[in-house]
């Protein structure tokens, strides 16, 4: 007869995971590798281009070295401004049709389920189409030129305005809409002092990050005719050269650093 | 001579939020002209129901309230609006606009007579602002009138509360648990001044408190609440512990 471990039923095991649940994680792991594998296999990467490509990328380099910054004024810097402009007048458009559609979207303004989903629905297909997408579609709508990269970022800008203000709308407290609602104020009174008030921050910051991904967005619309400094960059790097795109990945990039900088700084005091 | 009609009488009050479970059953209560009128009894009873069927808030199920002769449980829209104008409201959580300053939060209690333009480029009308400002005092924050309503404490919170309540000049003011919020002192504080400045002007108060002994202290009469009917309706001190038995259940906390 086996000694019997007196101890035996008191001992208690523990184990994060159930069989079955680490039976799931191993599949779910399996799953990822094997989807990496396909995803490699699909893009066609040609030995040859992949070995030489440090050659092709320091050559590259070599022939943006030293960037052309005879060429920044005038032409870079016009269509430098010109992209500012494309990125705020599209903002400030994406606001105008933002504004109402996020009215309609929050359940808690808009008691209407159908107008609900309806406002969800033009928030979602702005935001599946890429910008540049829209860029294509106005271009062929307003011919090539900024009107149609402001109207591309108005549209693309109205799906991500239109749920964050949405979601701050959604957030807002209920006890003083219901204070003022009890006062025996109008709808517009609550909306200007109970619901306002409450969102303003968030509006302004939303704006801010908006103006901010809009001016790297809008940089590249001009790739698809669509104005701004992506002209310039498109026709530099379809003459080869090279020293001119530098100065445009420059120029652009000290845009981006320094409206960073500006938006942060205002984010900052905002709240 | 005949009596003259209480200014709130409510009849047959009815509220079911699940139909087949009423929170109100057919509820009759006379407001007389002044005073504070306390409202006690469990949680979930319907004393805050009661109260928020009486300024619409709430949809009452069915029944009559009555403000002066008209019947409030009856209108809508607009008409909805301008009675409401003569209810003031005080909450539990002081439901204050936290980014606006002391002086907007008592100016939103006039939001129903300002233009929507006034509202917007904060050009209330000057008495407006004298009779905030008249208020801020009686409630015993005039240095306040610019600080955020987010920078106050809790009493003074809902002394602005009060303010604003009052700013409507009410017919009638409605205080759901003001003072649940706060410490015991603070407490006694804001109900001794409610008590005063609703006695000064007149206005009867219909008031929803957890606290027995506060009842007792600032109302001139009390109604017990238990499942939506009426357990104990009169003075203070005819409240005896059998009353409270009946309306919280149990003895053993006595």
């Amino acid at each position: 007869m086996a000694v019997r471990d007196p101890a035996a039923p008191l001992r208690r095991e523990w184990h994060r995971f159930t069989p079955a649940e680490r039976l799931a994680r191993w599949a779910l792991g399996l799953v990822c590798v094997a989807a990496l594998v396909w995803a490699v296999r699909a893009i066609d990467i040609i030995p040859e281009f992949l070995a030489d490509a440090p050659e092709q990328m320091a050559d590259l380099l070599v022939r943006m070295w030293p960037p052309d910054l005879a060429h920044y004024y005038p032409a870079v810097h016009v269509a430098l401004i010109e992209t500012l402009h494309i990125a705020t007048l599209g903002t400030i458009l994406s606001f105008f049709l933002a504004v109402p559609v996020a009215l309609m979207a929050a359940r808690n303004i808009c008691r209407v389920k159908a107008l609900n989903l309806l406002a969800q629905l033009i928030l979602v297909s702005s935001r599946s189409v890429n910008s540049l997408v829209w860029a294509l579609i106005f271009v062929a709508v307003f011919g090539p030129g900024p009107a149609a990269g402001t109207m591309a970022i108005a549209c693309r800008s109205v799906g991500f305005v239109g749920k964050l203000l949405a979601e701050a709308l959604e957030e807002t407290a209920p006890g003083p809409q219901e204070a003022l609602r009890a006062a025996g104020a109008p709808w517009g009174h609550i909306m200007a002092k109970g619901i306002w008030p409450q969102v303003q921050p968030a509006f302004w910051g939303i704006a801010l990050f908006r103006w901010d991904i809009n001016v790297r967005e809008s940089a590249v619309l001009g790739l698809v005719g669509a104005g701004g400094i992506g002209v310039v960059l498109d026709d530099a790097i379809n003459f080869f050269q090279w020293e001119r795109v530098a100065t445009v990945l420059l120029a652009v990039l000290a845009v981006v650093v320094v409206a960073e900088v500006v938006v942060t700084r205002i984010r900052a005091r905002l709240i | 001579m005949l009596a003259p009609s209480p200014p709130l009488s409510i009849r047959g009050l009815f509220k079911e939020y699940v139909p087949g479970k009423p929170v109100l059953r057919g509820l009759d209560l006379d407001v007389e002209a002044e005073g504070i009128t306390a409202i006690i009894g469990p949680s979930g009873t319907g004393k805050s129901t009661l109260l928020r069927c009486i300024n619409r808030l709430v949809e009452p199920t069915s029944g009559e309230i009555r403000l002066h002769g008209e019947n409030l449980a009856a209108l809508r829209g607009r008409a909805l609006r301008l009675a409401r104008r003569r209810i003031g409201m005080v909450f539990q959580e002081y439901n204050l606009v936290e980014r606006l300053s002391v002086m907007e939060n008592v100016l939103c209690g006039r939001l129903g007579h300002v233009a929507l333009w006034r509202v917007f480029l904060r050009r209330y009308p000057q008495a407006d602002i004298d009779r905030a400002f008249a208020l801020l005092d009686a409630v015993g924050l005039p240095e306040h009138a610019t600080r955020r309503a987010d920078a106050l404490s809790g009493g003074q919170r809902q002394r602005v509360g009060i303010a604003r309540a009052l700013m409507q000049r009410p017919d009638l003011l409605l205080a759901d648990e003001p003072t649940s919020s706060l410490d015991p002192r603070t407490a006694v504080e804001v109900l001794e001044l409610l008590a005063r400045l609703t006695g000064e002007v007149g206005v009867p108060v219909l008031l929803n408190i957890h606290n027995v002994e506060l009842a007792r202290r600032f109302a001139r009469r009390v109604i017990g609440l238990s499942e939506g009917a009426v357990i104990y309706d009169g003075p203070p001190d005819g409240l005896r512990d059998a009353h409270l038995r009946a309306i919280y259940g149990g003895e053993d906390w006595l």
